[in-house]
C-alpha cells in the first residue's frame, strides 16, 4: 500500500509546553481533505504515540481530533517539570520531530 | 451598556521578550482602539527567573514596548493594561514596570494620569495557615496536593490573577494598569467585562488576543492584532500588511500551549470553546461566535506558581570526535560519574549529562537509539548546596571525560575537546515546586490594588 509521510501532509507539526508539567503536540492541516485522510487512517492514536515515544500510555493526558482547527492534538506529562535540573527542553518545543516521519496509508482510486 | 463594540489592540504576546514590531503597531494605533493590552509574562521561561526574582527579558526591550503602548494610549487618552509584569509578575518586577512608566512620563512630559498596580506574590505564612486549618491546596495537571514540606522548600510564590484586580483598577479610574502575575485571558477580558460586555465574548477575546499575531498567518511573532468585541461576537484582525487572521489560524491558535483546545480555565470559571463557530469576515478578519462561559461552582480557585531552589550550578562543555569514544559514550560518562562518586559519594549533589548528537534534546523520549553523528557535545551540569562544591562537581564530571581511557582508543592525550577549560557559573538551579490552586473567599484577597498619580 502506498503511504505518505506526515511531514508531506501537515501544515504545522509542533510541540510546546502546556503549563509547567506537560508538553502538548499539534498536527495541523491546511484543508479538510488532508485532515480527514489522516484522521480516518486511524494511524495516530494513543497506543501509537506511546510506542513512538516509548512512554507509558498513562502519560498521555489528552488526545483530541479537533475538527474546527483541522488538527490532531495530544498532550503528555513530563517526568519532571520544565526547567528542572537535567531537563533539556524548557519550552518543550523540540519534541515533535519523531512525528514527521509517520507513514499514512493512502488508498489509490481503482481504475 | 455604553459602547456597542470594543476594540482592543494587542501588540505582543509576551511584552519585552522580543521587541514589538512597530509598523503593525502604528497601523493598529491609527484605528484608535479603546484599550491597549498586553501580557508580559509566562511560566514558559522555567522556574529560575521566579526563584531568583529576575527578568528573562532585556530591560531595553521591555522599556521599548512599554514606551510604544504608553505614548499611543496617552495620546489617545485610552487605558493601557499590562499583566504579569517583567516575565514573572513578582513584586519587584511590578515595581520595576511602575518605575519605567514614571520615567517615560517624565521623559515625554506626559500630562497627569492615574497608574494602578497590584502585587501577586503570596506569603508562605498565608498558605501555611490555610493548610493548618485543613484546607487542601489542590494540585493541577496530575500533581498531588501541596505538602507542608514542599511549601517550606519553595522560595517564591505568585498567585495568578483573574479579571478581578483589573476591574477594580478600572473602577478606580486607572489610565495605566501594571499587574502582577495574571491569567493571559484576564488582561483582555477585564476591560470588556468592565465595559458591560458578556463574559463569554470577553474571555474568548482574551483567549484569542493574548499571543498577538500567533493567531494570524503566515507565521510572524510580535505583530499587532486587534480584537473587536460586540455582545454577540468577537472579530480578530491582523494589523501587519502581510498577515491575515484566517479561520484556520484562529481556530488553530485555540489549541496553542493548552492540553485541550476546547477548555480554558482561569480564576472564576472556564471558557468552553467546543461549540465555537469560526467564519472569514473579511480578508484579514475572522469572526467567532458561540463561546460559552461556565462560572466556577463554589469558591473561586486561584492558581499558584512556586519555585524551589535546588542548588548552585556550574556548567561544563566537552566536544568528542573520536569514533570509538562516540560509540561507547555511555561507558565514558559512567567512568566520569564513578570519579565524582568517589569524591562526593552518592548523595548531596546532582550531576547531569546531556549528550547532544545522541539524545541531548529529547532524552528518554528520543526514538533514535543509534548515534549517527560524527561528533558529540556533552554538557555537564553540577549542582550542589554551595557554589564551591557545585564547581568541583561540574569540574570533576567534565575533566574525567577528558581523562577517561578506553583501552581501544588510539588517541591517548585527551578524550574531550574543550571550548573553554573551565566550568561556567550558571544561574542557580530551580524547580517548579507549586502548580496548584487555592480557594479564596474574596478574589481580591491576594491582590491589593493601589493607585498613584503620575505626570503633569
Amino acid at each position: 500500500m502506498k503511504t505518505i509521510k506526515l511531514i508531506d501532509l501537515a501544515k504545522t507539526i509542533r510541540s510546546k509546553n502546556a503549563g509547567t508539567d506537560r508538553i502538548t503536540f499539534d498536527i495541523i492541516f491546511d484543508d479538510k481533505e488532508k485532515y480527514e485522510l489522516v484522521k480516518n487512517s486511524k494511524v495516530i492514536n494513543k497506543n501509537f504515540i506511546a510506542d513512538l515515544y516509548n512512554i507509558d500510555i498513562d502519560r498521555i493526558t489528552d488526545f483530541v481530533e479537533f475538527d474546527p482547527g483541522y488538527a490532531i492534538k495530544f498532550t503528555i506529562n513530563r517526568l519532571k517539570p520544565s526547567g528542572s535540573p537535567g531537563e533539556g527542553d524548557i519550552f518543550g518545543c523540540q519534541q515533535y520531530p519523531p512525528l514527521l516521519d509517520i507513514e499514512i496509508p493512502v488508498y489509490m482510486p481503482q481504475h | 451598556m455604553g459602547k456597542k463594540e470594543l476594540k482592543i489592540l494587542c501588540p505582543n504576546g509576551h511584552l519585552g521578550f522580543s521587541p514589538t514590531k512597530e509598523e503593525s503597531f502604528w497601523i493598529g494605533a491609527k484605528t484608535k482602539p479603546d484599550y491597549y493590552c498586553s501580557d508580559s509574562g509566562s511560566d514558559d521561561i522555567g522556574p529560575a527567573p521566579l526563584g531568583e526574582d529576575k527578568c528573562a527579558s532585556l530591560y531595553v526591550w521591555q522599556k521599548h514596548d512599554l514606551e510604544l503602548m504608553l505614548l499611543a494610549s496617552r495620546e489617545q487618552n485610552v487605558p493601557m493594561i499590562i499583566g504579569s509584569a517583567g516575565d514573572t509578575g513578582t513584586n519587584s518586577r511590578v515595581d520595576m514596570y511602575v518605575q519605567i512608566i514614571k520615567d517615560l512620563a517624565k521623559e515625554h512630559n506626559l500630562p497627569k494620569f492615574k497608574l494602578a498596580y497590584f502585587y501577586s506574590e503570596v506569603d508562605k505564612e498565608y498558605l501555611r495557615n490555610k493548610m493548618k486549618k485543613g484546607i487542601i491546596i489542590e494540585g493541577l495537571d496530575s500533581r498531588p496536593s501541596l505538602t507542608m514540606e514542599e511549601l517550606e522548600s519553595t522560595k517564591r510564590i505568585v498567585a495568578v490573577a483573574g479579571v478581578h484586580p483589573y476591574i477594580k483598577a478600572l473602577e478606580m479610574g486607572a489610565d495605566v494598569i501594571i499587574g502582577g502575575r495574571s491569567s493571559d485571558v484576564a488582561i483582555f477580558a477585564a476591560p470588556a467585562i468592565y465595559e458591560g460586555f458578556p463574559e463569554n465574548v470577553s474571555y474568548y477575546a482574551g483567549k484569542v488576543l493574548e499571543c498577538a499575531s500567533f493567531c494570524a498567518e503566515p507565521y510572524g511573532a510580535k505583530e499587532s492584532v486587534i480584537g473587536t468585541i460586540t455582545k454577540d461576537d468577537v472579530k480578530v484582525t491582523a494589523m501587519a500588511p502581510w498577515q491575515r487572521c484566517t479561520v484556520a489560524s484562529v481556530a488553530g491558535h485555540a489549541m496553542y500551549e493548552r492540553s485541550n483546545p476546547y477548555y480554558e480555565y482561569f480564576a472564576g470559571g472556564m471558557l468552553d470553546m467546543s461549540e465555537c463557530v469560526y467564519e472569514q469576515y473579511d480578508e484579514k478578519t475572522t469572526r467567532i461566535t458561540n463561546p460559552k462561559f461556565v462560572p466556577v461552582e463554589g469558591k473561586i480557585k486561584v492558581k499558584l506558581e512556586g519555585s524551589a531552589k535546588v542548588g548552585e550550578m556550574y556548567i561544563g562543555i566537552a566536544g568528542i570526535r573520536d569514533p570509538y569514544t562516540i560509540k561507547h559514550i555511555d561507558k565514558v560518562i559512567e567512568l566520569a560519574r564513578e570519579n565524582v562518586r568517589e569524591r562526593f559519594g552518592e548523595e548531596g549533589y546532582q550531576l547531569h549529562y546531556r549528550i547532544y548528537g545522541k539524545n541531548g534534546v529529547m532524552g528518554d523520549l528520543e526514538p533514535v537509539k543509534e548515534i549517527k553523528s560524527h561528533e558529540l557535545c556533552v554538557i555537564v551540569q553540577g549542582i550542589a548546596p554551595s557554589a564551591e562544591m557545585a564547581e568541583e562537581v561540574a569540574m570533576t564530571g567534565l575533566r574525567q571525560i577528558f581523562y577517561a581511557r578506553l583501552p581501544e582508543v588510539k588517541g591517548t592525550a585527551g578524550t574531550a575537546a574543550f571550548l573553554v577549560d573551565e566550568v561556567l557559573r550558571a544561574t542557580p538551579a530551580y524547580r517548579w515546586s507549586i502548580n496548584h490552586t487555592v480557594e479564596v473567599d474574596d478574589p481580591l484577597e491576594l491582590f491589593d490594588v493601589k493607585l498613584v498619580e503620575i505626570g503633569g
